[in-house]
């Protein structure tokens, strides 16, 4: 048989290499070399536009405007009582899904993540349809406590619960799941009862995946928009979160708009590291 | 085998999963190491499951110390926390999280002790399993003998009626292996309860138990001390794990018909009906050419159809009637030229014989 092709240049580096490693060429074939490019560029150059873009010389005046102060706390705390409440109501609703054993457990579970795929607007309406004043459970909180939630700080923080909660709920009972549940049954053998395996056996031994979804929890909360909107309104120091303020500052200050951007681009990376560094330890307990 | 009694473990019960059930009647004295020795899947882990209350009896009952701690009749169920038994599992299970002081004080800390009681009750254990110089370390710092300490020093430290061991020298390396059971046959000395290890390594059944049962496919085959059943198999697992040569066959007067096809005669200690006739692989004597007839009773010609080299010896499966294996010096396969297909002259002593009968043992 005669040669194929006719011989290629192949750099030293390169030798260096495959003589290491091992395997062939590792060129990108031409085809997908351009789709490549215009997706990256696409994925990254918006968020390099946001940073030419952003009044680098005045950024510290900028944030410290009062409306953009009001958000970013506003923001801060109903994302925090967000994932508090979602660790303490959201982890037992886990290891109920994994470890339980009912009829309609897999509805629940379809139920449960359902938000995780909802658009966020409809999250909203719905809770409005609950707990609005004339929802079927706001009607009697409103007339038998005097209570109204809507368009209220406690309502973004039902709003936020509702779209990030799933995402602390599927990430731990991933874990639970994974879990070995062997020394669970040490922990028996040794005297420990139920709850006592759960607390001092269980759950330190999915801290690493319960760590990853609270930080999921938080920053899907600090981003919640769609819903946030429909059910607390947007009202400046009460229900204006910062995504809401960026999408109204960019009307009238686009400074202030892109600034706020850049505060919430700055936690999502903080964000995504922290969690690569849980995806990389691979769940791992030591 | 004696009787549980009060303060013993008593188990006659059967446990079903899937198509598989495990049926097995027996008991342990206080301070008797009872081995349970089977291949994979004999059902082993089963019966420790059962006897920790990690699984439940389908039938029968489990008594402990003269408490009932399951009853399938009647419904009682001791549920595995308040069961008075330490297990040391196969891969040992010590909580990562935890340092080794911790793991050791977790059982007197979940039996209700307060913190620092707790610390005391572990720090009597580990000084006394020579653990002092690690009590600060986590789990993943240790190495297989030192983890195995902790292991049965955890379990020990919850004071337990009962010691559960679950194949314990199989996560260790063949170097430490023999320190570790030595220390191990020590610590199961001191210890009061009865004790129940599992194991599927023969050695470690006969240096660690003073009595042993043998169960196969869910059932007890055989029981007795370790030497007994070393020297006298029931079943061909047995005789293949103590490297004997081990035949059924029909007894009468001082011959042997048996089942595999030949005869062997033996010494006429009046033996009539079925029996079992264990041979050591080195009782045979291997020639080229027929033998003179000689004070050998038992002679009869064979193929080699498998050289083994063992340590210092080479074992030679042989088939004929009956197919043996038979082990022979390096030097002697080399002057006889054996090969996969030699034809051979086999003879034995009919003193070098143990013949017995064995009465099968039905499960309760």
């Amino acid at each position: 048989m005669g040669m194929l092709t006719a011989p290629s240049h192949l750099t030293a580096r390169e030798r260096a290499r495959r003589a290491a490693r091992g395997g062939a060429s590792r060129s990108v074939p031409a085809p997908l070399l351009a789709p490549a490019l215009i997706a990256a560029g696409f994925l990254v150059l918006p968020l390099v536009g946001l940073l030419i873009r952003a009044p680098w010389r005045n950024l510290g005046a900028v944030l410290r405007g009062s409306d953009v102060t009001q958000a970013l706390v506003l923001s801060v705390w109903t994302a925090t009582a967000t994932t508090a409440i979602s660790l303490v109501i959201g982890v037992p609703l886990a290891w109920v899904l994994a470890r339980g054993s009912f009829p309609g457990q897999r509805l629940l579970r379809a139920l449960v993540t359902l938000p995780l795929v909802l658009p966020p607007v409809v999250g909203g309406v719905a809770l409005l349809l609950a707990f609005g004043r004339t929802g079927f459970i706001g009607r009697y909180l409103d007339s038998w406590f005097g209570l109204t939630i809507p368009f209220t700080p406690v309502a973004v923080v039902m709003a936020e619960t509702f779209v990030a909660m799933p995402f602390l709920i599927i990430t731990v009972e991933g874990a639970l799941r994974s879990a070995d549940q062997g020394f669970e049954e040490a922990a028996a053998t040794l005297g420990a009862k139920r709850m006592t395996v759960f607390r001092r056996v269980t759950v330190p031994l999915i801290a690493p995946s319960l760590g990853a979804g609270a930080v999921l929890c938080w920053a899907r909360a600090l981003g919640e928009f769609g819903a946030t909107i429909t059910f607390a309104g947007s009202f400046p120091g009460q229900t204006e979160t910062m995504p809401i303020a960026v999408y109204y500052a960019l009307e009238t200050d686009p400074d202030a708009a892109i600034a706020l951007s850049l505060v919430l681009l700055l936690v999502s990376v903080v964000v995504l590291f922290s969690l690569r560094d849980h995806w990389l330890r691979g769940g791992s307990v030591t | 085998m004696t009787h549980g009694g009060s303060d013993g473990l008593a188990v006659d019960a059967e446990v079903r999963r899937g198509s598989f059930t495990l049926a097995v009647s027996f008991a342990a004295a206080p301070g008797q190491v009872l081995g349970v020795l089977g291949p994979n899947g004999a059902g082993k882990s089963t019966l420790l499951s059962a006897v920790a209350g990690l699984t439940p009896v389908s039938a029968g009952r489990i008594m402990l110390a003269g408490q009932l701690m399951d009853d399938a009749d009647a419904g009682t169920f001791v549920e595995a926390s308040g069961r008075p038994v330490g297990f040391v599992f196969q891969n040992y299970r010590l909580f990562p999280h935890l340092t080794v002081a911790e793991n050791v004080a977790f059982s007197p800390r979940a039996r209700g002790l307060g913190r620092r009681a707790a610390r005391s009750a572990a720090s009597h254990w580990i000084d006394r399993l020579g653990l002092t110089d690690l009590a600060g370390r986590k789990p993943g710092q240790l190495s297989g003998g030192q983890a195995q300490r902790v292991a049965l020093a955890r379990a020990l430290a919850g004071q337990p009626a009962l010691l559960l061991l679950d194949e314990p020298l199989s996560a260790l390396d063949a170097g430490t292996r023999l320190d570790v059971q030595a220390e191990l046959k020590r610590y199961l000395a001191e210890f009061t309860g009865p004790c129940l290890l599992v194991t599927h390594d023969p050695l470690e059944a006969l240096v660690l138990a003073d009595q042993l049962i043998v169960l196969e496919g869910g059932r007890i085959v055989q029981e007795g001390t370790p030497a007994h059943i070393a020297r006298r198999p029931a079943t061909n697992y047995v005789a293949k794990l103590v490297g004997l040569n081990l035949y059924s066959g029909h007894a009468d007067g001082s011959q042997v018909a048996l089942t595999t096809g030949g005869a062997f005669v033996i010494p006429d200690q009046g033996q009539h009906g079925d029996v079992l006739v264990a041979m050591r692989p080195s009782a045979v004597v291997v020639s080229t050419q027929r033998p003179q007839p000689s004070s050998a009773r038992n002679t009869w010609p064979a193929k080699v159809v498998g050289l083994t080299l063992l340590a210092d010896r080479v074992r030679l499966d042989l088939e004929g009637q009956p197919p043996v294996l038979v082990d022979v010096t390096p030097a002697a396969v080399a002057e006889l030229s054996l090969d996969p297909g030699s034809q051979v002259w086999l003879t034995v002593k009919a003193t070098d014989l143990e013949v017995y009968t064995h009465a099968e043992r039905q499960p309760a």
